[in-house]
């Protein structure tokens, strides 16, 4: 039986790298990769958490944040096709039409 | 042979408002195929809400074991809600035509967008929360990109969209925290389980509320979380700027009154000591950063920045009064700042921007009504007497002082002045400058309508604020 706290490192260490993969990467795609790296961090801290406190809560918000993470990449890749049909990049440095 | 299940309905009476809009929503979303004229559209909406709007009073109640609470303060924040998707709507309907984009969908992703408001201000549970959430955010990252051919309107979607679904993750992550430490995503659970258990200091507890507070300051554009909304409001289009700059900030203020005034009680002192700093960042970054822009969208969104941080003083007092004047501020505000963007929209004629502040040089000489119409909300923005922007900040400095945070009080008064500067700087060019071009500008009966709304608002409230101040006031218990 694994403990419940390495499933919590294992889920702190996915997080951290979806942080820094966002803050550090400039490419759109491999920043959104690292947002849908955030969230089944969390995913992965929901279910152990769920198993822990024999509770189906957390599994329950685990099945609404894969939907919502499913409409959220719609609109996502949506959003980036928009931008690349105008502008044929995906490098968040070229995107500097505002400033100020 | 097992016993049947027993399934026993829930009261879905206190979710009345809610259901009827997103029957509402999808009605709208469908007449789109059959209604070719889109000002019909419009004027469906419009109707839509106001129907919803009369279903708030009969809807009080707890249902869903507590996961949805539709209680006078998520109905109050339900009229702001219904308000700012009025005046949007009508600020729109010519306006999306000039820019070429008068589709049917947009009247629809601005319902469900309010709709998501609608149920993160009802949300007694961190999971109803969450879904409100996205359902506001992601319908409102397209509308930030609705104008397709134009890149700065894509870059504003784009950014608006990464830097939301970022914050998004912090929010789950801290939901999740909070579900391994209390085991129950109740909101009001969480607190008596914190009291029960003397989880006070607890480090995971500390954490899980600085992800809550990193994640509302992102919807509310606080500072250091702001970097999205500048070239957010810039780039959308300004109908849209207006929407966003009320709606998702007005919401992000429901759940944060909500889970820290509620849940998170407990540990007041520890989420005051980090939103204090957040405030005084907040005011004055907003307020020094509007100095130099020249874009007046841009200008106006490192304004909504600063005037978040006022807000915030409300939530850090942490007070029944603390909290209402935060309501009766976001009223305010909704009236205020979208008056000054229907003035913008004014400005925008076919083959004109008019989004300079230079733009507004001698506008008086040429179109006095509108002149003054900006006149009055900049002096609104500025928190001049008798406008309602006076009102709104004398109830939250008071709070804040009453609540015994007097010096951060002073240092808001301070900022506040500054902001006097950018604001009456358009007055100034507007009245003391001669116009240095023709500038037409775009008239039509619904703006006049929306024009008439804030103006009554701005000056209504500014005049006679007890009853408004009453009604948030009972709506907070």
């Amino acid at each position: 039986m694994v403990p419940l706290q390495w499933y919590l490192m294992l889920s702190a260490a996915v997080f951290t790298i979806g942080v820094f993969g966002f803050l550090t990467r400039r490419n759109i795609i491999i920043m959104f990769m690292s947002i849908e790296l955030m969230l089944n961090a969390v995913n992965i801290s929901l279910v152990s958490f769920s198993h822990y406190l024999q509770d189906l809560r957390g599994q329950i918000l685990v099945f609404f944040i894969i939907t919502v993470a499913a409409a959220e990449a719609a609109i996502g890749l949506a959003i980036i096709i928009a931008l690349f049909r105008n502008k044929t990049t995906a490098h968040v440095d070229d995107m500097n039409e505002m400033k100020g | 042979m097992g016993v049947p299940m027993q399934f026993v309905m829930p009261d879905l009476r206190p979710l009345t408002p809610e259901i009827l809009m997103t029957v509402l929503s999808l009605l709208v979303l469908l007449s789109d195929l059959v209604i070719k004229r889109k000002e019909t559209i419009a004027l469906l909406s419009i109707l839509s809400v106001a129907a919803v709007a009369f279903t708030f009073r009969d809807s009080l109640g707890v249902t869903f074991n507590g996961m949805f609470i539709s209680d006078g303060y998520s109905r109050f924040f339900g009229i702001i809600f219904v308000l700012n998707v009025i005046l949007t709507v009508l600020i729109s309907v010519k306006y999306i035509g000039i820019e070429r984009v008068n589709f049917g969908e947009y009247y629809g992703l601005i319902l469900f967008s309010t709709l998501g408001m609608m149920i993160m201000a009802s949300a007694g549970d961190l999971i109803v929360l969450y879904l409100g959430l996205e359902l506001m955010a992601l319908s409102t990252y397209i509308l930030a990109g609705f104008i397709r051919y134009d890149v700065k309107s894509n870059e504003a979607a784009m950014k608006y969209f990464l830097l939301g679904a970022f914050a998004s993750a912090f929010l789950l992550y801290g939901t999740s925290m909070i579900y391994g430490l209390t085991g129950t995503t109740n909101i009001k659970a969480i607190a008596g389980y914190i009291l029960l258990h003397g989880l006070m200091g607890n480090p995971a507890l500390t954490l899980a509320m600085a992800l809550f507070v990193v994640a509302f300051s992102f919807k509310i554009a606080a500072v250091p979380f702001h970097m999205w909304a500048p070239d957010a409001y810039e780039g959308a289009p300004t109908s849209i700027t207006a929407f966003m700059s009320v709606g998702p900030k007005a919401a992000g203020f429901a759940v944060m009154g909500r889970v820290l005034l509620d849940g998170l009680y407990p540990i007041k002192p520890e989420w005051s000591a980090v939103l204090i700093p957040i405030a005084i960042l907040t005011m004055g970054v907003g307020n020094i950063v509007a100095l130099s822009q020249t874009n007046i969208k841009r200008m106006l969104a490192y304004s909504s920045i600063a005037h978040a941080g006022y807000a915030l003083l409300g939530v850090i007092a942490g007070t029944a009064d603390g909290l209402a004047s935060v309501m009766n501020y976001m009223l305010i505000y909704a009236f205020m700042n979208i008056g000054a963007f229907a003035v913008i929209i004014m400005l925008r004629t076919e083959g004109f921007k008019g989004d300079n502040i230079t733009d507004y040089e001698g506008l008086s000489k040429t179109h006095p009504l509108l002149a003054s119409l900006m006149l009055v909300f900049m002096f609104s923005l500025t928190g001049i007497p008798p406008t309602a922007g006076f009102m709104g900040k004398f109830y939250l400095f008071m709070s804040a002082v009453n609540a015994g945070y007097t010096w951060v009080v002073i240092i808001a008064v301070i900022f506040s002045a500054i902001s006097a500067y950018f604001y009456l700087r358009i007055v100034m060019y507007m009245y003391m400058k001669d116009p240095k071009q023709e500038v037409a500008i775009s008239t039509s009966p619904s703006m006049s309508l929306a024009l008439a709304i804030t103006l009554f608002g701005v000056i209504a409230i500014g005049v006679l604020p007890a009853s408004v101040v009453h009604l948030a006031r009972i709506a907070f218990p």
